[in-house]
């Protein structure tokens, strides 16, 4: 078959046609509030011409470094470099924009900018597939660039943008939000974890109980959210009212502890399947070479099964994070708060700002959450990766 | 001393090991040899009671093994297995101290012991201590296995296939080192194999077992010369006979004055090397040399008759 | 085992009769309900909200499965091999954006109604079909592909003849979860004025109505509980098919 050459990177060539196509798209939005729709504005009638030239020129420069395969370290530099071009053209559209344009005007990335954003997010994951780094490297990497992106938003660089004034006439719920949404998605993985972790371990050792354990806890995990959330609803009702002071401490239909539970049975599944599936990871003679010198079972759990099992385990918990941090803004329609408020408040009100104020905080921490945990995953491995 | 007594195992009324009764001296090697199927694992793994006996009992050194929970027991006994079954996650330092962990030594005391142990398996312990049995050849993990069932001086090493997964170069050079080492040590040792060349080559004493049965218990000797079943004889070759014979006995036993032409042959040497070496280059006769210095010969004929003189 | 036997027909007659003949369900939801307030919902049929649910959940898993496998199909030929890395970052980092995100995130682009919900569960539904599938193109016998290729079929033929129906068990599974993941999706969707049953609950929720929260969320689970199921049943009977093949 044709290969792209020994120079050409396939994916950097395919990356540099979308990105050029999207600069041709329209790059933000200007509307008159923040409920009509806007105007799209292209990239080059952003601001003045110096200015968006110099983000064009880092754009397309970036584009273009990624397209030589020999030096993944270009590619990861052009990925960034683009990025910065990006950022840049958003600082200096949004006041650009906004000047003149009215008390309530709303400016905002389009779709031509999240297509680059797209394709430069795809084009660093490339380069980084390419160079491997380890786990310290990565999370280095991830502080780093979560460090950039503080330093950005801290600065009012983009203050201008809609869904950060969005954000600056919500601060204070916002951070409600945050916090309940931490407390959702991390509280329900603890109880989880409590219940899940030796159930596992019970379920390990015997087979009736995995037998039973097991495909009720995958049915569980196949009612939809919403679903599985309104049925707390009635049970959690007839708690609050029956049993004496429960409403005291917040159990009612709903609100926080229906989620909460929702959460953590949808938890059990990955928690005590990859439990169960770590602890029988280990290699069968070496069981049997630890039965056969005298190991007692606790002694095989707490010295082969489990530190060999652990990658698995922890992989189970990065499951259940990622998945809950989604599935709390389900938590929004029952008034359990966190992100999701501001997802259904602004479906209601079609504002797409508030939409986007709970949705991509949401993104990104499900994306942190996993990147982190990988990094933990591959920080327990047992042995180094070594071929004789 | 084991005492193997009557010991029986019963799966769903079908008698895997049939009421089993056999002796194994101090210091020696007993290799219990059977097609797959034949009960001899089960055999071999109700010694450390990783199968509890239906009925029937074992003394280690007169004490019965039921008398000990069964992991205490286990201690006691190395067991060493195909496929080695060492801990991935641990270095061969930590796998070697295993049981010794289990036992509670003083730190101290288990390095000693892991170095001396490497050093036994021609490993140099600077070197191999701190490796992960990844990063280590099929027989060098093959010997930290074997290392590590001796690690705590156990009574009695039992051995399941332990060479069944190494190819024949290195199965042959692992099984003269276990000689050596048993014979260094003294260790008392029960091997399982389905290999009867491995067995003759191996054994003080050879056990054939056959659906559940112990059929023959003697000497290798007697195993080829006298077969008490025609199973037996299948499993040591009838064309193979005077050669797996010859093959147990050593050049020395036959050595006498004279000189002969050609290259020489060492006096441990089998008289299967000394016939191996007559044919292959037409000679009637072979000089024989201990430390460097001819000492006589071995001739064609006397190779001839020893082989038709049944002991 | 012996338990589905019993409990599977029940279930799906329970299922047809809420959906069908939802009023029979009076009685069981009334303590729900509020004073004096409707119980049983019946501003649109349920009939045609099932319909309308599953039909968007099929038309999306199935445009998902198309592309996906055509993908997967492409990545694992040596023509494709540049791609795989990447493929592999975006299905992992991909699955890490929540369902309900990525709904949230199509109404701006598209506005609001079926299409968002169609295009959010088309999406999200690639990702564990498209990582099935190339975990089973790639690890195909070596045995059985050495004796394709030395029988002399081409490459047209040992894909068509050998790698997809040997792959189909764990496509299969990636279908399943796409499946399961979409039904639930689409249950949200309602919240974006795409009609499927979610409605029933979200209606139950803004009226502080129990009953029809109820009555949605039975549906909506029983549904969701003998799909995945009929799938788990399809997928062993093919591995056993398998199974029995090669052996």
């Amino acid at each position: 078959m044709t290969q792209p050459g020994r120079f050409v990177s396939a994916p950097g060539l395919l990356f540099a046609a979308l990105g050029l196509g999207a600069l041709l798209a329209p790059f933000m939005t200007i509307s008159a509030n923040r409920i009509v729709e806007g105007q799209g504005v292209k990239v080059w009638s952003l601001a003045g011409a110096g200015e968006t030239l110099v983000g064009i020129v880092a754009v397309t420069v970036g584009l273009a470094l990624g397209v030589p395969r020999v030096w993944p370290r270009l590619r990861l530099g052009g990925a960034i470099l683009g990025l910065a071009g990006l950022l840049w053209l958003l600082m200096q559209g949004a006041p650009a924009l906004l000047d003149g344009a009215g008390e309530y005007a709303r400016v905002s990335p389009a779709i031509g900018f999240w297509c680059l954003f797209t394709v430069l997010m795809l084009l660093m994951a490339d380069a980084l597939a390419d160079l491997t780094p380890g786990p310290f490297a990565r999370a280095g990497l991830l502080t780093a660039v979560l460090s950039a992106l503080a330093l950005v938003l801290w600065s009012g660089a983009l203050a201008d943008l809609s869904v950060l004034q969005e954000f600056a006439s919500r601060k204070n719920g916002f951070l409600d939000a945050a916090l309940r949404h931490l407390g959702l998605a991390f509280g329900s993985l603890a109880a989880a974890a409590v219940i899940g972790f030796p159930l596992g371990v019970l379920c390990h050792g015997r087979a009736d109980l995995r037998g039973m354990t097991l495909p009720v806890l995958s049915f569980l995990q196949t009612i939809p959210s919403l679903a599985m959330f309104g049925l707390m609803i009635p049970i959690f009702s007839w708690v609050g009212e029956t049993v004496p002071g429960a409403q005291a401490i917040g159990i009612a239909g709903i609100g926080f502890a229906p989620a909460f539970v929702a959460l953590v049975l949808y938890s059990l599944l990955p928690v005590v399947g990859n439990t169960v599936a770590g602890l029988a990871s280990a290699p069968p003679a070496a069981i049997e070479a630890a039965r056969g010198m005298g190991m007692t079972p606790g002694q095989r759990l707490v010295r082969v099964e489990l530190p060999l099992g652990l990658p698995i385990i922890l992989t189970g918990v990065r499951i259940v994070l990622v998945q809950n941090i989604g599935l709390a803004v389900i938590a929004g329609l029952i008034g359990g708060g966190g992100f999701g408020t501001f997802v259904f408040q602004g479906l209601n009100q079609t504002a797409t700002d508030l939409i986007l104020l709970g949705a991509l905080p949401t993104v990104v921490l499900a994306l942190v959450a996993a990147i982190v945990m990988d990094i933990l995953v591959d920080l327990v491995r047992p042995t180094p990766e070594t071929t004789p | 001393m084991i005492e193997i007594d009557r010991i029986t195992k019963t799966y769903n009324g079908v008698r895997a090991v049939d009421s089993v009764t056999m002796t194994v001296e101090t210091g020696t090697i007993t290799v219990i040899v059977g097609t797959s199927g034949s009960g001899k694992t089960t055999l071999l793994r109700m010694i450390n009671r990783l199968e509890e006996p239906s009925s029937g009992e074992v003394r280690i050194n007169g004490e019965s093994t039921l008398a000990v929970k069964p992991h205490i027991l286990r201690r006691r006994i190395g067991y060493a297995i195909q496929g080695h079954g060492l801990f991935p996650h641990h270095t061969v330092a930590r796998n070697i101290a295993a049981v010794p962990e289990l036992l509670n030594w003083s730190a101290d005391k288990i390095r000693a012991r892991v170095d001396e142990l490497l050093t036994l398996f021609s490993m140099e312990p600077a070197t191999f201590r701190d490796r992960y049995p990844a990063a280590l050849s099929g027989g060098q993990q093959q010997r930290v296995g074997v290392a590590r069932a001796l690690a705590s001086r156990p009574d009695l090493l039992l051995m399941d296939e332990p060479f069944g997964a190494l190819d024949p170069v290195i199965r042959t050079r692992a099984q003269e080192d276990l000689r050596r080492i048993q014979q260094q040590l003294g260790s008392t040792i029960m091997l399982v194999t389905h290999d009867m060349e491995e067995a003759m080559r191996l054994g003080d004493r050879v056990a054939v077992m056959d659906a559940g049965r112990l059929v023959q218990h003697g000497t290798p000797a007697e195993i080829i010369t006298r077969p008490a079943t025609d199973f037996v004889a299948s499993m040591v070759g009838e064309v193979e006979r005077p050669l797996r014979l010859l093959s147990l006995v050593p050049v020395s036993d036959l050595v006498e004055a004279g000189t002969a032409e050609g290259e020489a042959l060492q006096v441990g040497a089998s008289l299967r090397d000394a016939l191996s070496a007559c044919l292959w280059t037409g000679r009637s006769a072979v000089p024989v040399e201990q430390d460097g210095r001819r000492v006589g010969r071995v001739t064609f004929d006397a190779i001839r008759a020893r082989a038709r003189v049944h002991p | 085992m012996r338990i589905g036997t019993v409990l599977r027909p029940a279930l799906v007659l329970l299922l047809l009769a809420l959906v069908l003949r939802p009023a029979w369900f009076t009685p069981v939801f009334a303590p729900f309900a509020p004073q004096g307030g409707p119980v049983i919902y019946d501003r649109v049929s349920l009939l045609s909200l099932s319909l309308s649910h599953l039909g968007l959940v099929a038309a999306a898993s199935a445009a998902a499965t198309l592309i996906a496998v055509t993908l997967a199909i492409l990545v694992t030929r040596p023509a494709g091999a540049a791609f795989r890395p990447l493929s592999r970052t975006i299905t992992n980092m991909g699955q890490t954006f929540p369902p309900v995100a990525v709904l949230a995130l199509a109404v701006p682009a598209l506005g609001f109604g079926a299409g968002p919900t169609l295009v959010a569960l088309f999406l999200y539904g690639l990702l564990p079909i498209f990582e099935n599938a190339i975990a089973a193109l790639s690890t195909l016998p070596p045995a059985t592909m050495e004796a394709a290729r030395g029988i002399g079929l081409n490459r047209w033929q040992r894909l068509v003849r050998v790698e997809l129906p040997l792959a189909l068990p764990v496509i299969l599974t990636g279908i399943r979860l796409s499946v399961v993941i979409a039904l639930g999706t689409a249950t949200i969707g309602s919240t974006v004025a795409a009609r499927t049953l979610g409605e029933v609950i979200i209606a139950g929720l803004l009226t502080n109505n129990t009953a029809y929260v109820l009555q949605g969320g039975l549906i909506v689970g029983l549904f969701a509980v003998l799909i995945y199921d009929a799938l788990v049943q399809l997928e062993v009977r093919l591995a056993r098919r398998i199974g029995a093949q090669s052996s």
